[in-house]
């Protein structure tokens, strides 16, 4: 763990990172401290330029306080970009996983299933899903986990087609050790490096699906999250420029430094990149 | 007059690597028309002195601190870059080890070879294409016409060592660097390689260069040797003196630990056979698939009708070069790869037909070893714990298995404090005993070893050898231990196999084989072993 982080730091732009994602997630743990109102309440006058009427950044066409929104919408943000990665690595880990283990028909089926979800247009996908199961959280956050999958799913099924003929896997073999063990006990924890990159990366892009389809008025109605800000603030742009602003930098520090934090722990974490300095 | 001169020579390696200097105060001297070899284990500091001499060291943490390689009077360590390039290839040039990554994949053997041509000398096309046709001709290459328009991969690994030495002596040059060049072939095809280097040093007058770590190869070859360790030279002379009158201790040490091409006494004979394989057949299939779609299906057949006895307490040695089917053998008996047609019978049970449920009860009464000691370990796991793996899977319990997982480090030669440590922090010998005590904790029967030593280095071989005999004495193990290395195959083995094509040729007393070969091919082996003369009796 001392080694990892021995290396992480080596890295400034992903320290850099990793300190701008901890203040996000304080101030989406925070958010109801400093405003424990709705944030869907109409607090005050609308259309307040930042700093005054007691708005930090101003308020939008209807009164509702920006900050406020962007504390709020941080947690809606961080908690569907998390669970959408987790659901989707868990499933394209077991659907790469079995497919590379076991190969011939079994590879060629899930593979060819793969492909299917890989060739629909990934955004489009995901407005058509969500349109489909009515906007809310859960349907979000499947809509984001079923077009993120693939790329786990063929990353692992490399992983394990490189790693199941090696030597101390025939080893596992010759002592009699069930496949399912193999996999989990022996593989797995090989290729772990290569799939926590990709879920850290893959977060960020979730966070963006999500922004993206709040925007286009398909987030959970009754919830706070920046593309719902953004989306509502943009006829407003030349007039209450605060409104998309805001959110909209919020949108683009947080997928930055998730994105420098897994550039960091691929530079950790890949042995071959380890000398490059 | 010398035509290379290296004067105290010294590399230095990056921080925090295991030694300061790669290479400390070597001094050697290359005369025209001589064949130096440079003999060391791995990590002696061996390449890097030849790639410091072509300029081609891992810039800038590995490079040359102190003194001097002189060429016909230049400096090699302050020249620039550009006269540099200038002289790699026509002045000196090199082959290496692996010519498959060597040659350029995409580009055929005729334009690599014109390459040379075209960035050293003005000269008509026409011109250079006869010169690269002579060429291919020179190193006895069939068809060079043919060779000319091939792709790298189109060719085997001798005829891609032969281009690459063609390309080498393009442009004539002084110096010839080889490093390794046979290590990656096959016996007969590396008595081949090795006489066209000689016969085109004669012909060129070069001073050539060569790097190995064989003390066969050395014997074959060398005019003059130098033994490196730890970067340091500790010994050089004749081959002659060298050879059969070492001097320095380590000298005296590496050429004691080459095996003996004489086969050792029989020992006493069990007519009780433990495994027999008979009839065992299994043919790779790839591409082609379900609907006729994509690439048409290609079929090998790795292994053809085998039929081999193993009795109790023998070693049964398989021997045959690359793609002779003995590893597939060898992991068709431990069922890793499922046969298609024979018998496998291990003490009266046909284990062929077994699926992999049924097969577990018997994966204990034989176990295996492999050949990689770097690969065949779970980097991520202790030790201790992939010793104690195997018993636990047959249900001992968790004390029993580490009681006997520490016993096991201490028979293999390891100290118990191996038990908590992670692979890496091991030695090839060492990760190699560790794979012996994994295979051991099971008690097994019948121990397959594919190539157990054949990535050490010669001193540790020794060693691992000495080890397997002592086990297969103290547990009365019979072994099936597959070799490409005759040396090693008369020290080890009490009867052999020899394979060629997927099909045993030959089977017999290691003794009766070596003395009077039958088969040709059994012959051809023998006679391409390399310094078979040197030490024969």
């Amino acid at each position: 763990m001392r080694q990892f982080w021995q290396l992480y730091k080596r890295n400034r732009s992903a320290v850099a990172g990793l300190i701008v994602l901890a203040l996000v997630i304080v101030m989406a743990a925070t958010a109801q401290l400093f405003y424990p109102a709705d944030p869907f309440s109409l607090v005050g006058r609308a259309m307040s330029p930042p700093g005054q009427n007691g708005f930090l950044l101003g308020s939008d066409s209807l009164g509702r306080d920006v900050a406020a929104g962007i504390a709020h919408g941080a947690k809606t943000s961080l908690l569907i970009g998390l669970l959408a990665t987790v659901v989707a690595v868990g499933f394209g880990t077991i659907m790469g996983g079995l497919a590379g283990y076991y190969g011939g028909k079994i590879d060629d089926l899930l593979m060819r299933t793969t492909e299917m979800f890989q060739t629909i247009p990934s955004f489009v996908f995901a407005i058509l899903l969500v349109a489909i199961m009515k906007p809310s959280i859960k349907s979000i956050v499947i809509a984001i986990a079923v077009v993120s999958w693939p790329a786990v799913a063929r990353l692992v099924r490399g992983e394990f087609l490189s790693l199941k003929n090696r030597e101390f896997v025939q080893a596992c073999h010759t002592l009699g050790m069930s496949d399912v063990r193999i996999m989990l006990g022996e593989i797995l924890p090989n290729c772990l490096s290569p799939i926590i990159v990709i879920g850290s990366l893959m977060v960020a892009t979730a966070i963006l699906i999500e922004s993206g389809l709040a925007f286009l008025g398909l987030g959970d109605p009754n919830i706070m999250s920046w593309g719902f800000q953004v989306g509502a603030g943009r006829t407003l742009l030349r007039s209450a420029w605060w409104v998309v602003t805001f959110p909209g930098i919020a949108i683009l520090i947080t997928v930055l430094a998730i994105n420098l934090v897994g550039e960091g722990l691929n530079d950790a974490l890949n042995p071959r990149l380890r000398e490059r300095q | 007059m010398s035509l290379l001169e290296i004067r105290n020579l010294n590399i230095c390696l990056p921080e925090g690597s295991e030694r300061e200097r790669a290479v400390e105060a070597v001094d050697l001297d290359l005369a025209p028309n001589e064949i130096l070899c440079i003999v060391g284990e791995s990590g002696s500091g061996k390449s890097l002195t030849a790639r410091a001499v072509m300029g081609l060291l891992p810039k800038p943490h590995v490079r040359v601190v102190d003194g001097s390689i002189r060429m016909d009077g230049e400096d090699l360590v302050n020249v620039s870059d550009a006269r540099m390039r200038d002289i790699r290839g026509s002045a000196i040039s090199m082959i290496f080890q692996e010519p498959m990554t060597a040659l350029n994949p995409v580009m055929t053997i005729g334009d690599q070879i014109d390459e040379v041509f075209r960035f050293h000398v003005a000269m008509r096309r026409k011109e250079r294409r006869m010169r690269a046709l002579a060429l291919l001709d020179d190193v006895h290459l069939p068809d060079p016409e043919h060779i000319m328009r091939a792709y790298p991969h189109e060719l085997s690994g001798g005829q891609r060592q032969r281009a690459m030495i063609a390309m080498a002596l393009a442009l004539d040059p002084k110096i010839l660097i080889a490093d390794e060049p046979t290590t990656a072939l096959d016996v007969t095809t590396q008595a081949q390689i090795l006489k066209l280097i000689k016969e085109m040093q004669a012909a060129h007058n070069t001073g050539v260069l060569f790097i190995t770590h064989d003390f066969g190869v050395v014997a074959d070859i060398a005019d003059r040797v130098a033994v490196m360790q730890q970067g340091k030279l500790v010994e050089t002379g004749t081959a002659e003196e060298v050879l059969n009158n070492p001097q320095h201790p380590y000298t005296q040490t590496l050429i004691d630990a080459v095996p003996s091409l004489t086969p050792r006494p029989p020992r006493d004979q069990s007519e009780q056979p433990v495994l027999q394989v008979e009839g065992l057949t299994k043919v790779f299939r790839s591409g082609g698939s379900i609907i006729g779609l994509g690439a048409a299906e290609r079929t090998v057949t790795a292994a053809s009708d085998v039929t081999l006895e193993l009795r109790h307490g023998e070693t049964l040695g398989i021997v045959g070069e690359s793609g002779s089917g003995k590893s597939t053998v060898a992991r068709c008996i431990v069922r890793l790869i499922d046969a298609d047609n024979g018998k496998i019978m291990l003490n009266g049970t046909d284990l062929r037909p077994l699926g992999r449920a049924e097969m577990r009860p018997y994966r204990a009464s034989i176990q295996m070893i492999f050949q990689d000691p770097f690969a065949s370990l779970n980097p991520r796991t202790r030790v201790g714990k992939i010793i104690m793996q195997g018993p636990l899977l047959q249900g001992v319990s968790q004390t029993e298995a580490q009681d006997r997982a520490r016993e096991l480090l201490s028979i293999v030669g390891l100290d118990e404090r191996a038990y908590g440590r992670f692979p890496h922090e091991f030695s090839g010998g060492q990760r190699q005993r560790i794979g012996i005590a994994r295979a051991l904790a099971l008690n097994p029967d019948v121990l397959v070893a594919d190539e157990p030593v054949s990535a050490l280095d010669v001193s540790i071989q020794a060693q691992i050898l000495r080890l397997l005999d002592e086990i297969r004495e103290r547990m009365a193990l019979s072994m099936i231990f597959i070799t490409h290395d005759l040396r090693v195959a008369a020290q080890v083995c009490d009867r052999l196999a020899v394979m060629r094509y997927g099909e045993v040729v030959e089977t017999g007393p290691t003794a009766a084989i070596f003395a009077d070969p039958q088969a040709s091919y059994t012959k051809e082996l023998l006679a391409a072993v390399p310094g078979r003369t040197w030490r024969a009796a």
